[in-house]
Parts: C-alpha cells; sequence; structure tokens
C-alpha cells in the first residue's frame, strides 16, 4: 500500500522540481535581457555608433541622477507630483466607485448615465487641459483635476462593470436575507466588483501618470513633468532620461504595491 | 397578518395551525411570445411545523411559485396569506438551488450573513453560527472560502446560514439537486437530524419523488406547465427517520409509485411540451 502511494508522491515531486528550475531559468532571463540592452546602449554610446546628443551613454544618465539626488531636486519634483497624484486619486476615484456602483445597481440611473459617459470617455484628457488650466488657474487644483479626470473614466467603467457580473443570485440572498440597501452595496456589490474594481485602479493610476506629466510640463514650476520640459529648454538630455526612468520605475512600484492590495482585498479569487 | 396580495384584498383570518394559505394564486409572465401562464389557480394549505414537498417535473413553475413566497417575485392574483413571525424573528429564510454563497465571505461570515444584516450583537452570532456550523460538521473550515470547498460542504453552509437566522419558516428550493447520490443522502439525513431540534414549517421543492418521500410529512404534486395541483398526499412514516432505513422498507416502494402513478403522466406531458417548443 505505502508503494502504491509513495510512487505517485516521488513523481510529483520531480515535476515540480522541474518546473521550479525552469521558472529560475525565466527569472534570470527576464533580468538579464534588459542589463545586456543598457550593456549593448553603454558600449554603442562610447564608441561613438548613436549619437549622445539624444542618447547618452547610461552611465551619464546615472551620474545626473546621482547629482540629482544629491542636490535634492529630484526628491522636489517625486513628492510635488505624488501629491498631485495622491488628491487626484482621491478626487477621481471615489466619486468614480460610488457612481460605478450605483450605475451597476440601479437601471434608471445607468440609462440616464450611460450616454453621457460614452460621450465624455473618448475625449482626449491633453485636449482639455487648456479649458482646465482656465478654469482652474496654474496653481494645484489644475494638476489634481487633470488627474481627476483621467482616473475618474477607467475606474467608474470597471465598477460598473464589476457589480454588473455579479451573479444575481448573490442579490436574491441578499434581499431574502433582509438586507438594506447600504447594507447591498457594502457587503454586495462592492466586494463582488473588487477585483474589476482594481484593474480600473491600476489602469487609472497608469493614465495619472501620463496626465500628471503632461499637465506640469505645460502649467506648474515643479513636478517630474516640469523637470523634464526645463531640461528640454536648457539642453539637458541626461535630466530628461532621469525624468522618463523615474516615472516607469513609478509604475513598477505601483503595479507591485496595488497588486499587494488586490491579493489583500480579493483573498477569495482562486490563483490562476 | 401578513398579506401579500395584488389587489389588496382584506386578510381572512388564517388559524392558529396554518402558516400559509394560498388562495387561486395564479403568476402570468409576460414574454415576448405573449403572456405566459407559470402557476394556474394554485390554492393550499401549509400547516404550521409541516414538512410540505411539492414535486413537479421541470418548468412547471414550482420555483416560481417559492420565489413569490420568498419576496423576489409577485404574484398576478390570487391571496397568500403567511401568518406573521414572531416579533425579532424573519418570516422566511431560503436555502437555494446552486452556488448561493458569497464568494468573497468565508464559511464563517456566510453562515452569519442573515443574523449581520439584523445587527444581532456579535456574541449572539457567534454561538448560534457556532451551533450550527457545528451540527452541519464544518466547525474546522470557518476560515475557507467557498472555492475551497466541495459542493457538498457548500450547500451545508447554506444550510447553516438559514438555519442560524432562525425564521419562522424554510424555503428550499431543490438545495441537494445539484450533488452526488452519496453527499446528497448524508446531507438529507443532516437536514432531518437539525430540522428535528426546531421542527420548522418547512416548504421544500424538488423534482425527485424520493427526495420528497424521505423528507416530507405531506407532498403536493404539480402538473406540467401551467402548474397546478394535481394530488396532494400525506406521508405515512413516523419520524425521527433514518434515510437508508426507511428507502428499505416495502410500503417505502409502494409509496413512491403511488407518487409516480400520478407524476408519470406530467412528466411525459413535460417533455412533449418540450418537443414541440424544440421543433
Amino acid at each position: 500500500m505505502t508503494d502504491v502511494l509513495r510512487k505517485p508522491t516521488t513523481r510529483a515531486f520531480a515535476g515540480a522540481s522541474f518546473k521550479i528550475s525552469r521558472t529560475a531559468v525565466d527569472r534570470i532571463m527576464s533580468i538579464v535581457s534588459p542589463l545586456a540592452l543598457l550593456l549593448i546602449w553603454e558600449i554603442a554610446a562610447r564608441l561613438g555608433w548613436i549619437d549622445v546628443r539624444f542618447f547618452p551613454a547610461p552611465s551619464k544618465i546615472f551620474a545626473t541622477m546621482m547629482q540629482l539626488i544629491e542636490n535634492g531636486q529630484l526628491w522636489t519634483h517625486l513628492k510635488a507630483s505624488m501629491y498631485r497624484l495622491f488628491w487626484g486619486f482621491i478626487f477621481g476615484g471615489a466619486p468614480a466607485l460610488v457612481l460605478g456602483i450605483c450605475m451597476g445597481l440601479n437601471r434608471t440611473l445607468r440609462s440616464v448615465m450611460e450616454p453621457i459617459v460614452a460621450a465624455t470617455y473618448p475625449v482626449p484628457k491633453s485636449a482639455i487641459l487648456p479649458l482646465i488650466l482656465l478654469i482652474f488657474g496654474l496653481g494645484e487644483a489644475s494638476k489634481i483635476v487633470m488627474v481627476a479626470i483621467g482616473l475618474f473614466f477607467p475606474i467608474l467603467i470597471n465598477t460598473m462593470a464589476g457589480v454588473l457580473e455579479i451573479p444575481k443570485i448573490h442579490f436574491d440572498v441578499a434581499r431574502n436575507f433582509g438586507a438594506s440597501r447600504v447594507q447591498t452595496f457594502l457587503k454586495v456589490a462592492l466586494p463582488g466588483a473588487m477585483p474589476l474594481i482594481m484593474t480600473g485602479v491600476k489602469l487609472g493610476v497608469g493614465l495619472g501618470l501620463v496626465l500628471i506629466a503632461l499637465a506640469e510640463m505645460v502649467g506648474a514650476r515643479s513636478g517630474l513633468g516640469y523637470m523634464m520640459w526645463n531640461a528640454w529648454e536648457i539642453l539637458s538630455v541626461e535630466t530628461m532620461y532621469v525624468g522618463l526612468i523615474v516615472i516607469s520605475a513609478l509604475g513598477i512600484l505601483f503595479t507591485l504595491i496595488l497588486n499587494e492590495i488586490e491579493r489583500f482585498l480579493v483573498p477569495w479569487k482562486p490563483a490562476r | 397578518m401578513t398579506l401579500l396580495s395584488p389587489e389588496r384584498e382584506a386578510p381572512g383570518h388564517l388559524p392558529a395551525d396554518v402558516k400559509i394559505r394560498l388562495r387561486g394564486v395564479n403568476k402570468v409572465f409576460e414574454s415576448r411570445r405573449g403572456p405566459f401562464l407559470a402557476l394556474d389557480q394554485i390554492s393550499l394549505d401549509i400547516p404550521t411545523g409541516c414538512f410540505f414537498m411539492i414535486v413537479g417535473p421541470s418548468g412547471c413553475g414550482k420555483t416560481t411559485l417559492l420565489r413569490i413566497l420568498a419576496g423576489l417575485e409577485t404574484h398576478t392574483s390570487g391571496t397568500i396569506e403567511i401568518s406573521p413571525p414572531p416579533p425579532g424573528r424573519p418570516s422566511n429564510s431560503m436555502i437555494f438551488q446552486g452556488d448561493s454563497l458569497f464568494p468573497w465571505m468565508n464559511v464563517y461570515d456566510n453562515a452569519a450573513y442573515g443574523l449581520a444584516m439584523r445587527r444581532m450583537p456579535k456574541a449572539e452570532i457567534k454561538e448560534r453560527v457556532g451551533h450550527y456550523l457545528n451540527r452541519t460538521g464544518l466547525s474546522r473550515f470557518t476560515d475557507l472560502y467557498p472555492h475551497q470547498l466541495s459542493g457538498g460542504m457548500r450547500q451545508r453552509v447554506s444550510i447553516a446560514r438559514a438555519f442560524a437566522n432562525d425564521p419562522d419558516i424554510l424555503l428550499m428550493d431543490e438545495p441537494f439537486s445539484a450533488l452526488d447520490e452519496q453527499n446528497k443522502v448524508l446531507l438529507q439525513e443532516e437536514l432531518l437530524r437539525i430540522w428535528e431540534e426546531t421542527r420548522k414549517t418547512v416548504l421544500f421543492i424538488t423534482h425527485s419523488v424520493d427526495e420528497a418521500v424521505t423528507l416530507g410529512d405531506r407532498i403536493m404534486v404539480m402538473t406540467a406547465h401551467p402548474g397546478r395541483e394535481k394530488a396532494t398526499l400525506e406521508v405515512p412514516f413516523e419520524r425521527p427517520r433514518q434515510v437508508l432505513e426507511l428507502r428499505a422498507r416495502p410500503e417505502y416502494g409502494e409509496f413512491v409509485f403511488n407518487i409516480w402513478s400520478y407524476l408519470r403522466e406530467e412528466v411525459q406531458r413535460a417533455r412533449a411540451q418540450d418537443e414541440g417548443s424544440a421543433s
């Protein structure tokens, strides 16, 4: 009996260890490939194969970055951008979440709001920047509003879709067990839509980064977007690259953080 | 007295030993092909404490009837009287067919759902839910999520959820139809055991004659569409019952055959309707 039991176990284990080594290889590859690209870039820049006025060597970009960190400039700009992103997230995300759930729950509200959303969503956010600057001025408000508008739509649309995807039987249970409107909102619609809400937040934060950089290029005296625009004016190409690197690093960081938050908020989704 | 009537008729006086009374209840669905009569003149009395079974071919409207009583659907005409629950207790709780547990709540929170919605004190919820999770053998699994449970365990949680809510009436909509035969017998045994503690009024919908005879005190056989009462029979077996012991008795087979004699024609009619609408 034990023999029969042991055999498949060993085999399964052997299979698993093979898989681990495969994922390890994959992981090493995914670290090595960007490093290799940087190395080729560095060599190409030093040997003069590419124009260093446009594509400065990675080592020079890195040196500039260190300098910007030391004199505190990078930190100042990063802080300004994060401040705007945070408040934009609050002012755009919270109403989108509430309205999205209400639209998912209420057919009448949905038929009233859907054409309005459909008409306003495709308007390029960059195209309304002048209008936003006109209304909210050159201060912090215009930047925050810009981010808020960008975050609003993906979160709204995904939240509504998330509520509509909840099987009807869960609302029947809520009704039969005497849940109030507020209880249905908080205990059924919100958690049920959470997987898609998180998708909306991820999309929204990405879009928020794009829009904050854009808004700061036009009407700001601080922020990563301003830093890059200013670098263009004084022809400091390395600083532009530092801005790009910081923004993409933020993108990675936010994705990692949001994945952790998702794991915490949606512990009931079986891992795929 | 709770009166669910589209005409808002004055309530009749419901005798103390009758929990639910239906008189001439009709349900018409509006469909694209015109009105569709789902329930046709249903009249019945469900006595207090009775385990009342409704058996009928699929599509006969038995689930519609249950959903009307659960307040999830309205009837078109006729009167429904349900005796009011004692103060502080809900009138009815439903055990649904299929996956009705909230995937985002663990076993404990799912079982405590009804009580939490009524804002019962935490300690009292814990005591009651603990009792029924214990009775359904789920005490060790309180932290698991529904996707980590088998079909049988999930249906146990919905049984615990309904019983813990302590309603006046339990409504069950083919709760075991998705389970395999072995699990079905186990859960029927458990359901009977838990029910014996309180002997609440139960209305149980099924398409299985065996299930109806095993569990019920009284069985109403329904016709194929449109749903009408075909016959109502008293189940002659004493309680408490052991499922397998009961099924081994010759009288059991005779009684099942008896029910089948009413049902056979209806099942054939339902099949003919299906084939008619398919062609």
